[in-house]
C-alpha cells in the first residue's frame, strides 16, 4: 500500500495483519452460461466496516451481493461469513439481511407489518415484536406512518421502511443494493449521512452496492472498484482518489487529466516523463519504473493551477494554452484549457473570494502548471 | 371549434359502453322483468297483457293495471324452485372450488415459466375455445359413459373390474364445468401472478421464509384479486349453466338453468320462466354489488 502520511484513520482493521476478516470471498467465480459475472475474486470485509462495491452496471457487484445473500450460488470458490462457510445455506438461514434496490415492500401489508415480517417469521413473542417495531419506526422517524400501506408513502419514506425492515432482525451484515438510487439528489445526500450515523450507532457491518462514486466516497470506509467481474482496487476513498493503482481507477473515480508518455529517468523517488504533447513532467513516485517504459501521469483538475504568467519552474510541469471553456459552478469554476498540441486539460479552482468578474476569460492565453506531488505515475 | 369537437369525441367514447349496457343488458332485462309480471295466455306471444302502441299512453297504463306478482308468489309456493336455486348454487360453488384447485397451480406454473415460452402456454390454455363448446361437452359423454374411453382404460389397466357410473351424475357435471371454465380461472390468476414483482419473494426469503411460507405469506395474498376475479368468472355462469347439466347430468340433477328451460319450452310458461330468470339475476348481482362496495370502502379507508 502506498503511504499517504497525512491520512490518519482511527478505524483500519484491514491494515492490521492480526485482525480476522468477517466476510471472506475466496477465489469466487460465478458464471451465467457463457457469461462470467464474477471472475476468481477474493475479498475481505471486516466487522463494523462500511464497505462499498463500486462499478459500472454489469461489473458483477450485484451478483457478488446476491451470492452473499444466498440468491445465487458461486460456480466455484467459497464465501466465509463469521467463520462459517455459506455454501449450501439457503437465504432464509443466513444471518444477513438485504435492502433491495426496488425496496420490495409487501404492498398488501402496512408499514408496521412489513417491519414485523421477519420477526413474526422467527416466532418472536408478540410483545417483543411490538417493541422492536416501535424501536425501528423511531430509528427511521416514521412513527406516524405505522398504519399506512407502502403505496401511500413517498419514495423517501418507502426507502426508510425498507431500511427498518432489513434492520429489524438485527442481522450481522446488512446488504444494501443501490439503496439510494431512486431518491432525488438532495434527499440522497441527507440519507447518506443518516445511513453512516445509523451504521455507527448499531455497530453493524454494511456492504453496499452502488454505481455512484460520490455515494461510495461519502459513506464507505473502503471501496472495491470493480470491472468485468474483477476487483481492480480495494482501498479507502482517499487512497482510491489520490493514489489510484491503475488508469481505470483514476479515470473511473472523479475527473482526471492523463498525460501519456515514456519514462526518461527514474531515481530517488522521482520520475521524469516525456509526454506525447511535449510537456516534460517530473513527479514524485515510488513506482519502480525503467527508462524508456511507457507510463501515464494522472493529475486531478483541482491540482492544476491556471495562471496568466509562466510559473518559475516552466517549462517543467507547465504548458501554455488558451481557455476553451469555462464552467462556473458557484463554489468553483472549471476551466477547459486547450494546449498547443490540441490536448484539452481540465482545471478547477475554488472560488474562495467573492468576485463577479472573473479575471480569466474565454480565449485568454494562460499557463497550466502543477507541483511534483500533484499527480500519480501509472504503469501502462 | 376543435375544442368542442374533442369534447364531443370524448363524450362519444364514454357513451359506447353505456349504450352497450343499455341496449344489451338493461332493455332486455326490463323486457324479461315485464313479462315476469304478466299472465300466461294461449296466444301469440303467450302472455297478457300485450301493449299496443296504437292505444297510446292510456292504453299502456291500462295494460299495466293487469301486472301482478303472482308468478313470484308461485315460485315460493313450489319447493322445486327453491331446491333448484340451492342445488345450482351448491354445484356452482363446488365446481368453482375444484376449478380453483386445478387452475391455480396451472397459472402459477405459467407465471414461473421462462418468459420465452409463456405466450405458447397462454395459447394452449385458450386453444380449446377453437372448438365448439357443444362438441367438447358431447366429447365428454363419449369419455365418461359406462363403455367410454375412461372406463375402458381403467378396466384395461386393472384398476376396476366394473365400469364406473359417472355419466348422468353430479360428478359428470363437476367434470364438465371444471373443464369448460378452467381458462376463466387460469387467466386472471396468471395475470395477477405474472405482474407480481419477483423480488418480493426474495425479500420474504431474505427475512426468513422458506419458499413455501413465502408463497403463503406474500405470493398468495397478492394474487387474491385474480383469484376472486377467476372465481366470479366461473361461479356466475356455472349457476345458470344449462348445457352441461342437460347433457352430462342425470334426471335427478336439479339446476335452475334446466328448470328455466323446462318452464320456457315444455310448459311454454314465459311469465314464470321470466320470474325465475329475474330472481337468478338478483341472487347473483346483489352479493357482487355488496362485495364491491365493501372492497371500495376498505380501499378508501386505507388511504
Amino acid at each position: 500500500m502506498k503511504s499517504l502520511g497525512s491520512i490518519r484513520r482511527s478505524f483500519a482493521p484491514w491494515a492490521d495483519p492480526a485482525s480476522k476478516p468477517f466476510i471472506s470471498f475466496k477465489n469466487v467465480t460465478k458464471k451465467f452460461g457463457d457469461f462470467t459475472a464474477v471472475d476468481d475474486l477474493s475479498l475481505n470485509i471486516y466487522t463494523r466496516e462500511f464497505f462499498a462495491l463500486l462499478g459500472a452496471s454489469g461489473c458483477g457487484k450485484s451478483t457478488l451481493l446476491r451470492m452473499l445473500a444466498g440468491f445465487e450460488q458461486p460456480t466455484s470458490g467459497e464465501i466465509i461469513l463469521d467463520g462459517q462457510n455459506l455454501a449450501g445455506i439457503p437465504p432464509y438461514r443466513r444471518p444477513v439481511n438485504m435492502m433491495f434496490q426496488s425496496y420490495a415492500l409487501f404492498p398488501h401489508m402496512t408499514v408496521e407489518s412489513n417491519i414485523a415480517f421477519g420477526l413474526k417469521q422467527d416466532g418472536m413473542p408478540k410483545a417483543d415484536i411490538a417493541e422492536r417495531v416501535a424501536q425501528m419506526l423511531k430509528l427511521v422517524k416514521l412513527e406516524k406512518f405505522a398504519k399506512r400501506k407502502p403505496h401511500q408513502l413517498s419514495g423517501g419514506q418507502r426507502q426508510r421502511v425498507a431500511l427498518a425492515r432489513s434492520l429489524a432482525k438485527r442481522p450481522k451484515v446488512l446488504l444494501l443494493d443501490e439503496p439510494l438510487g431512486a431518491l432525488d439528489k438532495k434527499l440522497r445526500e441527507e440519507t447518506q449521512f443518516e445511513l453512516m450515523d445509523l451504521q455507527q450507532q448499531l455497530g453493524l457491518t454494511f456492504v453496499i452496492v452502488t454505481h455512484d462514486q460520490e455515494e461510495a466516497m461519502t459513506m464507505a470506509d473502503r471501496i472495491a472498484v470493480m470491472s468485468y467481474g474483477k476487483v481492480i482496487q480495494v482501498a479507502t476513498p482517499a487512497e482510491i482518489y489520490e493514489a489510484p493503482n491503475s488508469r481505470f481507477v483514476a479515470d473511473f473515480i472523479g475527473d482526471v487529466n492523463i498525460f501519456d508518455g515514456t519514462v526518461a529517468t527514474a531515481e530517488d523517488g522521482r520520475v521524469r516523463v516525456e509526454t506525447a504533447g511535449g510537456v516534460p513532467i517530473r513527479m514524485a513516485s515510488s513506482e519502480k519504473l525503467s527508462t524508456g517504459a511507457r507510463a501515464a501521469v494522472a493529475i486531478r483538475p483541482e491540482k492544476i493551477r491556471v495562471t496568466r504568467q509562466a510559473p518559475q519552474h516552466a517549462p517543467l510541469n507547465a504548458a501554455e494554452g488558451e481557455i476553451w471553456d469555462i464552467g462556473y459552478l458557484g463554489d468553483m469554476t472549471v476551466f477547459h484549457i486547450r494546449l498547443k498540441d490540441g490536448k484539452v486539460v481540465k482545471a478547477s479552482s475554488l472560488n474562495a473570494v467573492r468576485a463577479v468578474e472573473d479575471p480569466l476569460g474565454y480565449d485568454q492565453q494562460v499557463w497550466v502548471s502543477f507541483g511534483e506531488d500533484a499527480g500519480v505515475v501509472l504503469k501502462d | 371549434m376543435a375544442r368542442i369537437a374533442s369534447a364531443i369525441a370524448s363524450r362519444l367514447v364514454i357513451i359506447v359502453p353505456y349504450a352497450w349496457l343499455l341496449f344489451f343488458f338493461l332493455i332486455p332485462f326490463f323486457i324479461v322483468f315485464r313479462i315476469s309480471l304478466s299472465q300466461t295466455a294461449i296466444a301469440m306471444p303467450p302472455y297478457t297483457p300485450v301493449f299496443d302502441l296504437a292505444g297510446g299512453l292510456s292504453g299502456i297504463l291500462e295494460g299495466m293495471r293487469e301486472f301482478s306478482v303472482d308468478n313470484y308468489v308461485w315460485l315460493t309456493e313450489d319447493v322445486l324452485y327453491f331446491n333448484a336455486y340451492v342445488s345450482s348454487l351448491f354445484i356452482a360453488a363446488v365446481s368453482t372450488f375444484l376449478t380453483f384447485l386445478i387452475g391455480y397451480p396451472i397459472a402459477y406454473g405459467m407465471a414461473q415459466a421462462p418468459r420465452s415460452i409463456r405466450p405458447t402456454l397462454l395459447m394452449l390454455v385458450i386453444l380449446p375455445f377453437w372448438t365448439s363448446f357443444l362438441i367438447r361437452v358431447y366429447a365428454w359423454i363419449a369419455i365418461l359413459k359406462p363403455e367410454g374411453l375412461l372406463n375402458q382404460f381403467l378396466i384395461t389397466i386393472g384398476v376396476i373390474d366394473q365400469p364406473l357410473i359417472i355419466l348422468n351424475t353430479n360428478w359428470a357435471i363437476y367434470i364438465g364445468i371444471v373443464y369448460s371454465y378452467l381458462p376463466f380461472m387460469v387467466l386472471p390468476i396468471y395475470s395477477a401472478l405474472e405482474k407480481m414483482d419477483h423480488t418480493l419473494t426474495e425479500a420474504a426469503q431474505d427475512l426468513g421464509c422458506t419458499p413455501i411460507t413465502a408463497f403463503w405469506r406474500v405470493t398468495f395474498p397478492l394474487s387474491l384479486a385474480g383469484v376472486v376475479a377467476g372465481c366470479l368468472l366461473v361461479f356466475i355462469p356455472a349457476v345458470g349453466e344449462f348445457v352441461i347439466p342437460d347433457l352430462l347430468g342425470g334426471s335427478e340433477t336439479l339446476m335452475i338453468g334446466k328448470t328455466l328451460w323446462n318452464e320456457f319450452n315444455s310448459n311454454r310458461d314465459w311469465p314464470v320462466s321470466s320470474a325465475v330468470a329475474t330472481i337468478l339475476l338478483l341472487i347473483l348481482v346483489l352479493p357482487i354489488v355488496y362485495f364491491q362496495n365493501v372492497q371500495a370502502k376498505a380501499d378508501s379507508e386505507g388511504r
